[in-house]
């Protein structure tokens, strides 16, 4: 980043939530790079950034939609880049509808399931991919394409045209769709004035071409939205426009939330997704390993050697007892069947169907969208376990909450029987982090964990071991995973800590040979995925790790200066894949393999040495000439072409267009968050159609457009706080710095609802209704989107009811409706009314809430409302 | 003894290779703090009371923009301002945006220090990098050096009864180290080294910020003859001083204390004059 | 509506930041105040004693010396009240700093008070039975030796009040020691005529001639000074409408207050001093010790006065930043 020339940060408060890595934001300027942020609130990040531009919460696709129409209009895109390394030029199947012929919706929507079925947007001449659009509803797949790309479906001549005339070329629909982007839409939909509009277009143009790139920086303020995924696709469409993508200074850097958040997807804790993004089997389609692997793999670029990564995890995990003939275990994996994620396991607790819930790092009861919901699932379960610091909110709920303070729930009702286990910090454990650029960094313990607290490696591993002990001498038949479980890591120290070097070497991964000898001594560890093998004599717990610790050496402990190597600094620790430190670095060079600039040189072709070279290990095969075209017998990544970057797609290209992998559109189209007090101001389909709302009386949505939830509100983090608070609200040092929460809001907003600065003030959902201490700010601005006036208002989320700073929990506002791809809650916006004054306390809160709710549904309704839509 | 950090990135232009130079026991250090690049994280808080051991003083809401420190004291060694200011466009002077300045305050450490010169017990001294130190097992609290300070940082604590500032890291820097606030400073807003070369760096900053159109950039402290000598610990400002609440023409007191002691001396003779004129008029008593 | 008239984050007025004072507030307590007075007192008293030891009257020389040790006393138990670490006082006495007005008075303090307490200790030893050769002669030299060093008490208080960046003491120094040094002559005349007062009458001439001279001497000097002082702090300019110079942390509440308080009891008391009756009689008496009453509580009073200024004058940013501004950029300049 510190080589960009232009950054633009949005969905994002990165100085506030992300201070350390801001360092190469702030290079960047002293270097004269001229930084924007676009963000609803007037942060600590605009502070330092050459301009900020106000934007309603909710309203960024419309914003960059517009972006991506000031390029297409202005032809300021890069041409050369765009046809070469995009799919502009394929040519999409002749029955594809847009948002523009149906009002909002594309073709293969069904009302009923609410979902899309993907046929009609495919490339012409290509069937969709046998998997596509057999999945249930529930089980919508867009994490699982986290590595690879999603497949385009069977051999087939895939037809483009070069000049981008073709009426039904990506390029062309490119430029149908996004016509209704206009500056002017922009205002009307975003509140940002066309003159602010022009100066963040110009800057990103004139800023993206071979001699200049420009980057992208957003986090959960893009991903927390019903739309979310396609935020994140409206960024990558405008990069590669614009070539920023695979070249230095450009890229899209999605910032994640917490240390090592990354690593947790890697190595995930996701439930529908396996070490480096295998996808979890699906119980019904999934039948064996043959199925899964034709099902989910591709059969061009590096994601066709799915089978090896996928056999060598199994080898990891089972051993000498996953062999060929037992189909190396695969049967003994997990299958999923719908939706498992966060908000169905919550409903399955109400339900009752979910009878246990380990939570490990995380403080739903005051930490998820809609804490009232998490607390009704919490106080449903037999048992729960929590892993963490302190008693934090999850584990005393069933004493400490909202509900038990208003007299819904007794303590003496609640049957949930609470585990609690005081857990180790980092600073008392060796482990690593990955961060978000994909960086392992190896910590070493400091001291030793206190009394009982232990690491989580600790937990797990002897957890692990008393259950194999059990079940060891059993015969039934549905423990053998664990009975086969090899779970043989030496423990150290005086705890009995299992070596975390020791998970990583089995996470690297080694070659097996012929040795039967079970201690593993002397095999040898791998040095990438390249050499991982489907035929069982290779292991990796996670293939896009294997290098970690080639050589035997743990290379994510490597911390060589800065001062002492190239400013790529491949020696600081490990970067996955194979220490790459920026991907599909193909596109940083021309399709014939030269730099596109001498500043923006990174990797090229060296004709001499018949090799790819240059300051980072080439995202590419090494070997593979620039002008290489795939002939029929060619396979995997040969079957790619040699100027075509991005190789784990199955044609190598950046997707403009993407047929395949998103259930909710091949394009981003502008939709309203699920509860706005705004009408869509582009189509007549107000909210995304494939969300996934939840009716229920606990997590009922405010009605969007209406009277009684007039205005707009966001949450966000605080640098003095972290997350749901429970590593920073029980510090001093970090409480006394933020102490209260507080909400903030404009002067004309105060002047409106009579806030007093410092005063109290209480913000009221259909779910809740919390109090906050009154901020009264310039950095929050009323936002003029034509005639309308919107207000927003700001809510630190850190807070809730224990630990030493104290408050309510924003949270407790929101609503858990999701996206469709990944499930994701819409956390960043909502609407909401704001009184002055403390809230009721006991019953007399819900029956405001709920009178606030009946008011609200029962007045007339606003001419502009979104007629007669549910969805 | 010559120390070089370990942390910078080996680049032309960097934040982080402007760290922490080599220094040596002969050498003055300080601080260079460049609220420019300040982005108001509070680390500087957190880790100077992680290190230094410094009590938490208390939860209170302040509503300061996001300031709920308030002030340097006994108890804060590092305090980050937080001004929110409406901006207006030069030629219409109509407000047309905002901004928001903000500033890690820390000790002075002046050349003429008036803390360390009032002090009655010796408690206060200069270290071998000419800082300006609390030995706290010799103050016995009497206050004096609260009262001197022209910057309003040293301070009593409660309960305690002993003075309390910065100390600029002095275990650190003899254990070879970068102070903690500056080694936690993700954007380089606070840079420690050799006064000279931050003297040096500051001009050449100032100067950048003044060619990028920022006409309020200004240094404050960096000039040895100013009223207590330079800070060794100055600062790159956007705005007047007082803005964030620091003094735009601070003097040390005891520039002040020859004339004082002449004119105490000249008063005291008086005095005595007056009273011998006054009671030995009339000669012995009979 | 205009902007100073919402609450919200409010604006940093040019003066501060949110109006918080750059200084720190004297840690000093009242203690420190009424040590200025008592200090005072005992230098002042020490100088009546050692002339009434230098005249032979041994009676008020031997009660001025009991008052100076009672003064003495309660100055050492105020200052070591206020440290904040009082069992260390004697931290004071590792160094001698110049540069410390502190250092230095403790030295002079501690000289005084050995001398002082050298003179009683003699006059107690002659009672003990010491051979008069010896005691008096001993009482002599330390009472005068203590009086020489009085003056130097009296003032270096002043310096150690104005060696602060605390602007109504700081701004005030070249008119602080003859304030107090006037104030010190005051107290001490006045506590001459209270002792005299109370003392059986000895016959002849006027009543306590000398201490009623010395404590009208004082108090002129003291008000003058203290008038020299405040049009000194009146030319120092804050820019600030309501509060145009630093004289204006006298302006209203406690230092108003006390500071009329203490003209008042000076200039009246010194006046019943000068007129009591020139006879020595009980009515004379009467008067005259009322009057060194009140001077001796115009004394204290002015110090408090003094004290709570500085402490106001440090605790409103526009006495330390306005000046500074001006004496920076002239009013008209640009910042």
């Amino acid at each position: 980043m510190a080589n960009a020339d232009c950054i633009l940060i949005q969905g994002s408060n990165m100085a506030e939530c992300h201070p350390v890595g801001f360092q190469w934001v702030m290079e960047a300027k002293l270097r004269g790079a001229k930084v924007i942020h676009v963000d609803p609130r007037f942060t600590r990040t605009s502070a330092v950034a050459d301009l900020h531009v106000p934007v309603r919460a909710g309203s960024d696709i419309a914003f960059l939609g517009g972006l991506i129409n000031y390029v297409l209009q202005g032809g300021h895109e890069f041409h050369e880049y765009v046809v070469a390394y995009t799919n502009a030029s394929v040519i999409i199947e002749g029955d594809f509808q847009d948002t523009e012929d149906l009002d909002g919706l594309f073709s293969g929507y069904d009302p009923e399931t609410k979902t899309y079925d993907p046929a009609s947007w495919q490339y012409e001449g290509r069937a969709a991919p046998a998997a596509a659009g057999q999945r249930e509803h529930g089980a919508a797949r867009g994490e699982q394409h986290g590595s690879g790309g999603a497949g385009i479906g069977d051999d087939g001549e895939v037809h483009t045209d070069p000049s981008l005339q073709h009426p039904k070329c990506v390029w062309q629909i490119l430029k149908r769709h996004f016509a209704r982007y206009t500056p002017e839409m922009v205002e009307e939909t975003c509140g940002i004035s066309p003159a602010q509009f022009r100066e963040v277009a110009e800057a990103l143009v004139s800023n993206s071409n071979p001699e200049r790139t420009s980057a992208i920086v957003y986090s959960v303020g893009w991903t927390h939205h019903t739309v979310g995924v396609q935020y994140i696709r409206t960024a990558s469409i405008l990069q590669l426009l614009l070539g920023n993508i695979g070249r230095p200074g450009g890229g899209i850097m999605a910032l994640r939330g917490h240390a090592s958040i990354q690593g947790s997807t890697d190595i995930p804790t996701l439930y529908d997704l396996l070490p480096g993004y295998l996808p979890m089997p699906h119980g019904g389609l999934d039948t064996d390993l043959a199925t899964y692997l034709d099902n989910n793999g591709t059969d061009a670029g590096f994601w066709a050697h799915m089978d090896a990564y996928t056999v060598s995890l199994l080898k990891a995990w089972w051993g000498d007892a996953a062999t060929a003939a037992n189909d190396y275990g695969f049967e003994w994996l997990p299958k999923i069947t719908g939706d498992h994620s966060t908000y169905q396991s919550v409903l399955g607790m109400i339900s009752g169907d979910v009878k246990g819930y380990f939570v490990v790092g995380e403080n739903p009861a005051s930490g998820t969208a809609n804490g009232r919901l998490q607390r009704a699932g919490l106080a449903n379960l037999e048992w729960l376990v929590v892993r963490d610091f302190t008693d934090i909110e999850t584990s005393a709920f069933w004493y400490d909450s909202p509900e038990i303070e208003s007299g819904e729930l007794k303590p003496e009702d609640i049957g949930t029987e609470v585990f609690w286990m005081p857990a180790a910090a980092h600073t008392e454990k060796d482990g690593s982090f990955t961060n978000t650029q994909r960086l392992l960094q190896w910590h070493h313990k400091a001291v030793e964990p206190e009394g009982d607290t232990r690491s989580d490696l600790w937990f797990y591993f002897h957890l692990g071991r008393i259950i194999k002990e059990r079940l060891a001498a059993g015969t039934d038949d549905r423990d053998e995973p664990i009975r086969h479980l090899t779970w043989d890591y030496p423990t150290i120290g005086a705890h009995g800590d299992p070596s975390a070097e020791a998970v990583l070497a089995e996470i690297n991964g080694w070659t097996l040979g012929d040795d039967p000898d079970p201690t593993h001594t002397d095999h040898k560890p791998v040095s990438g995925y390249t050499a991982l093998k489907a035929d069982g004599s290779t292991a990796s717990g996670c293939w896009i790790y294997a290098g970690v610790y080639a050589d035997g050496v743990n290379q994510a402990a490597r911390r060589r200066p800065g001062s002492e190597q190239t400013w790529v600094a491949p020696d600081w620790g490990w970067a996955w894949p194979l220490n790459r430190r920026m991907l599909y670095n193909r596109a940083s060079a021309r399709p014939d393999g030269t730099p596109w600039s001498e500043r923006k040189k990174y990797v090229w072709w060296d004709e001499e040495a018949g090799k790819w070279t240059g300051h980072d290990v080439p995202d590419f095969k090494a070997t593979m000439r620039p002008d290489h075209r795939p002939g029929p017998d060619d396979e995997a990544e040969d079957k790619l072409r040699g100027d075509a970057p991005f190789v784990m797609q199955a044609d190598g290209l950046g997707w403009l267009f993407a047929p395949n992998g998103l259930t909710d559109g091949p394009l981003p189209a502008h939709y309203e968050p699920h509860e706005s007090p705004v009408p869509n101001p582009f189509y007549s389909q107000q909210s995304n159609p494939t969300r996934q709302v939840f009716d229920l009386q606990l997590n009922r949505s405010n009605p969007p457009v209406n009277d009684g939830y007039p205005y707009v509100f966001t949450t966000y983090r605080l640098t003095e706080h972290h997350t749901a608070g429970a590593m920073s609200r029980n510090l001093a040092y970090l409480s006394e710095l933020q102490p209260e929460f507080f909400c903030e809001v404009s002067p004309e907003l105060a002047a409106e609802r009579h806030l007093t600065h410092g005063d109290w003030a209480t913000i009221i959902t259909a779910r809740s209704a919390i109090e906050a201490r009154v901020m009264i700010t310039d950095r929050v601005r009323p936002l003029r989107l034509g005639e309308r006036t919107v207000h927003q208002i700001g809510l630190p989320y850190h807070w809730g009811w224990r630990g030493l700073s104290k408050g309510d929990s924003a949270n407790d506002l929101m609503v858990g409706v999701l996206d469709s791809n990944v499930h994701i809650p819409e956390a960043k916006v909502a609407s909401c009314d704001i009184r002055p004054g403390r809230r009721p306390r006991g019953p007399e809160l819900r029956r405001m809430v709920d009178d606030h709710y009946q008011a609200s549904i029962s007045a007339p309704a606003r001419p502009d409302a979104p007629q007669g839509q549910v969805r | 003894m010559t120390i070089i950090d370990r942390s910078s990135t080996g680049t032309d232009v960097t934040l982080a290779g402007v760290g922490t130079p080599a220094y040596d026991r002969e050498q003055r250090v300080g601080f260079f703090t460049d609220t420019s690049v300040c982005i108001g994280c509070k680390a500087c808080e957190v880790a100077c009371k992680e290190w230094n051991d410094v009590p938490a003083d208390g939860l209170e809401f302040l509503g300061r923009s996001y300031d709920n420190t308030g002030r340097l004291s006994a108890d804060t060694w590092r305090h980050v301002a937080f001004v929110e200011q409406p901006v207006a466009t030069p030629e219409t002077q109509a407000v047309s945006g905002m901004r928001w300045l903000m500033s890690s305050d820390v000790c002075k450490h002046c050349t003429s220090a008036a803390c360390l010169e009032v002090c009655p017990t010796g408690a206060l001294f200069r270290t071998e990098f000419e800082t300006v130190v609390v030995q706290q097992d010799i103050c016995n609290g009497c206050g004096y050096c609260v009262s001197a300070c022209p910057f309003g940082v040293i301070d009593q604590r409660k309960g305690d009864g002993r003075v309390w500032k910065c100390t600029l890291c002095y275990d650190r820097l003899r254990g070879g180290q970068t102070p903690a606030c500056a080694q936690a400073c993700p954007t380089q807003s606070i840079q420690f080294g050799p006064l000279e070369q931050l003297r040096e760096r500051a001009a050449t900053r100032v100067d950048a910020l003044h060619q990028q159109g920022v006409a309020d950039a200004r240094l404050y402290g960096e000039d040895p003859a100013d009223g207590v000598g330079g800070f060794g610990a100055f600062f790159l400002l956007l705005d007047r001083p007082e803005v964030y609440g620091l003094p735009p023409d601070p003097v040390s007191t005891t520039r002040d204390l020859p004339g004082m002691w002449r004119m105490a001396g000249a008063a005291a003779l008086g005095m005595l004059g007056l009273a011998a004129g006054s009671l030995l008029e009339g000669g012995r008593r009979a | 509506m205009p902007r100073a008239e919402r609450r919200m984050v409010p604006d940093v007025t040019p003066m501060s930041y949110y109006g918080q004072p750059v200084l720190k507030a004297p840690t000093w307590k009242w203690p420190i105040a009424g040590y200025l007075f008592t200090g005072g007192l005992a230098a002042g008293t020490s100088l009546v004693g050692a002339s009434a030891r230098i005249r032979r009257d041994r009676r008020l020389a031997s009660a001025a010396s009991a008052a100076t040790l009672c003064a003495l006393g309660a100055s050492s138990a105020f200052l070591i009240e206020d440290l904040g670490r009082p069992s260390r006082f004697h931290h004071m006495l590792r160094v001698v700093k110049v540069t410390s007005p502190m250092s230095v008075g403790t030295w002079i303090f501690s000289l005084f008070s050995a001398l002082a307490g050298a003179s009683a200790a003699a006059e107690v030893g002659e009672r003990a039975g010491v051979p008069e050769r010896v005691a008096r002669p001993a009482a002599a030299v330390a009472q005068v030796g203590s009086a020489l060093v009085a003056p130097a008490l009296a003032t270096y208080t002043a310096v150690l009040v104005s060696d602060t960046a605390v602007p109504a003491w700081h701004d005030a120094r070249r008119q602080l020691p003859w304030l107090f040094a006037g104030s010190a002559t005051a107290s001490g005349g006045a506590m001459g005529v209270v002792l005299s007062a109370a003392l059986a009458p000895c016959g002849g001439g006027a009543f306590a001639a000398g201490p009623r001279r010395m404590a009208v001497a004082g108090a002129l000097v003291e008000v003058g000074a203290d008038e020299a002082m405040h049009r000194r702090l009146r030319s120092i300019n804050t820019g600030d409408v309501a509060k145009p110079s630093v004289d204006s942390a006298y302006a209203t509440g406690q230092p108003r207050r006390l500071a009329r308080a203490a003209r008042a009891c000076t200039v009246g008391g010194a006046a019943a001093v000068a007129l009591a009756g020139r006879r020595d009689r009980p009515r004379t008496r009467l008067i005259a010790g009322a009057g060194a009453l009140s001077v001796l509580s115009g004394a204290a009073l002015q110090r408090f006065a003094i004290f709570h200024a500085g402490r106001a004058s440090a605790a409103d940013p526009v006495y330390t930043v306005g000046p500074q501004r001006l004496r920076l950029v002239p009013p008209a300049g640009q910042p």
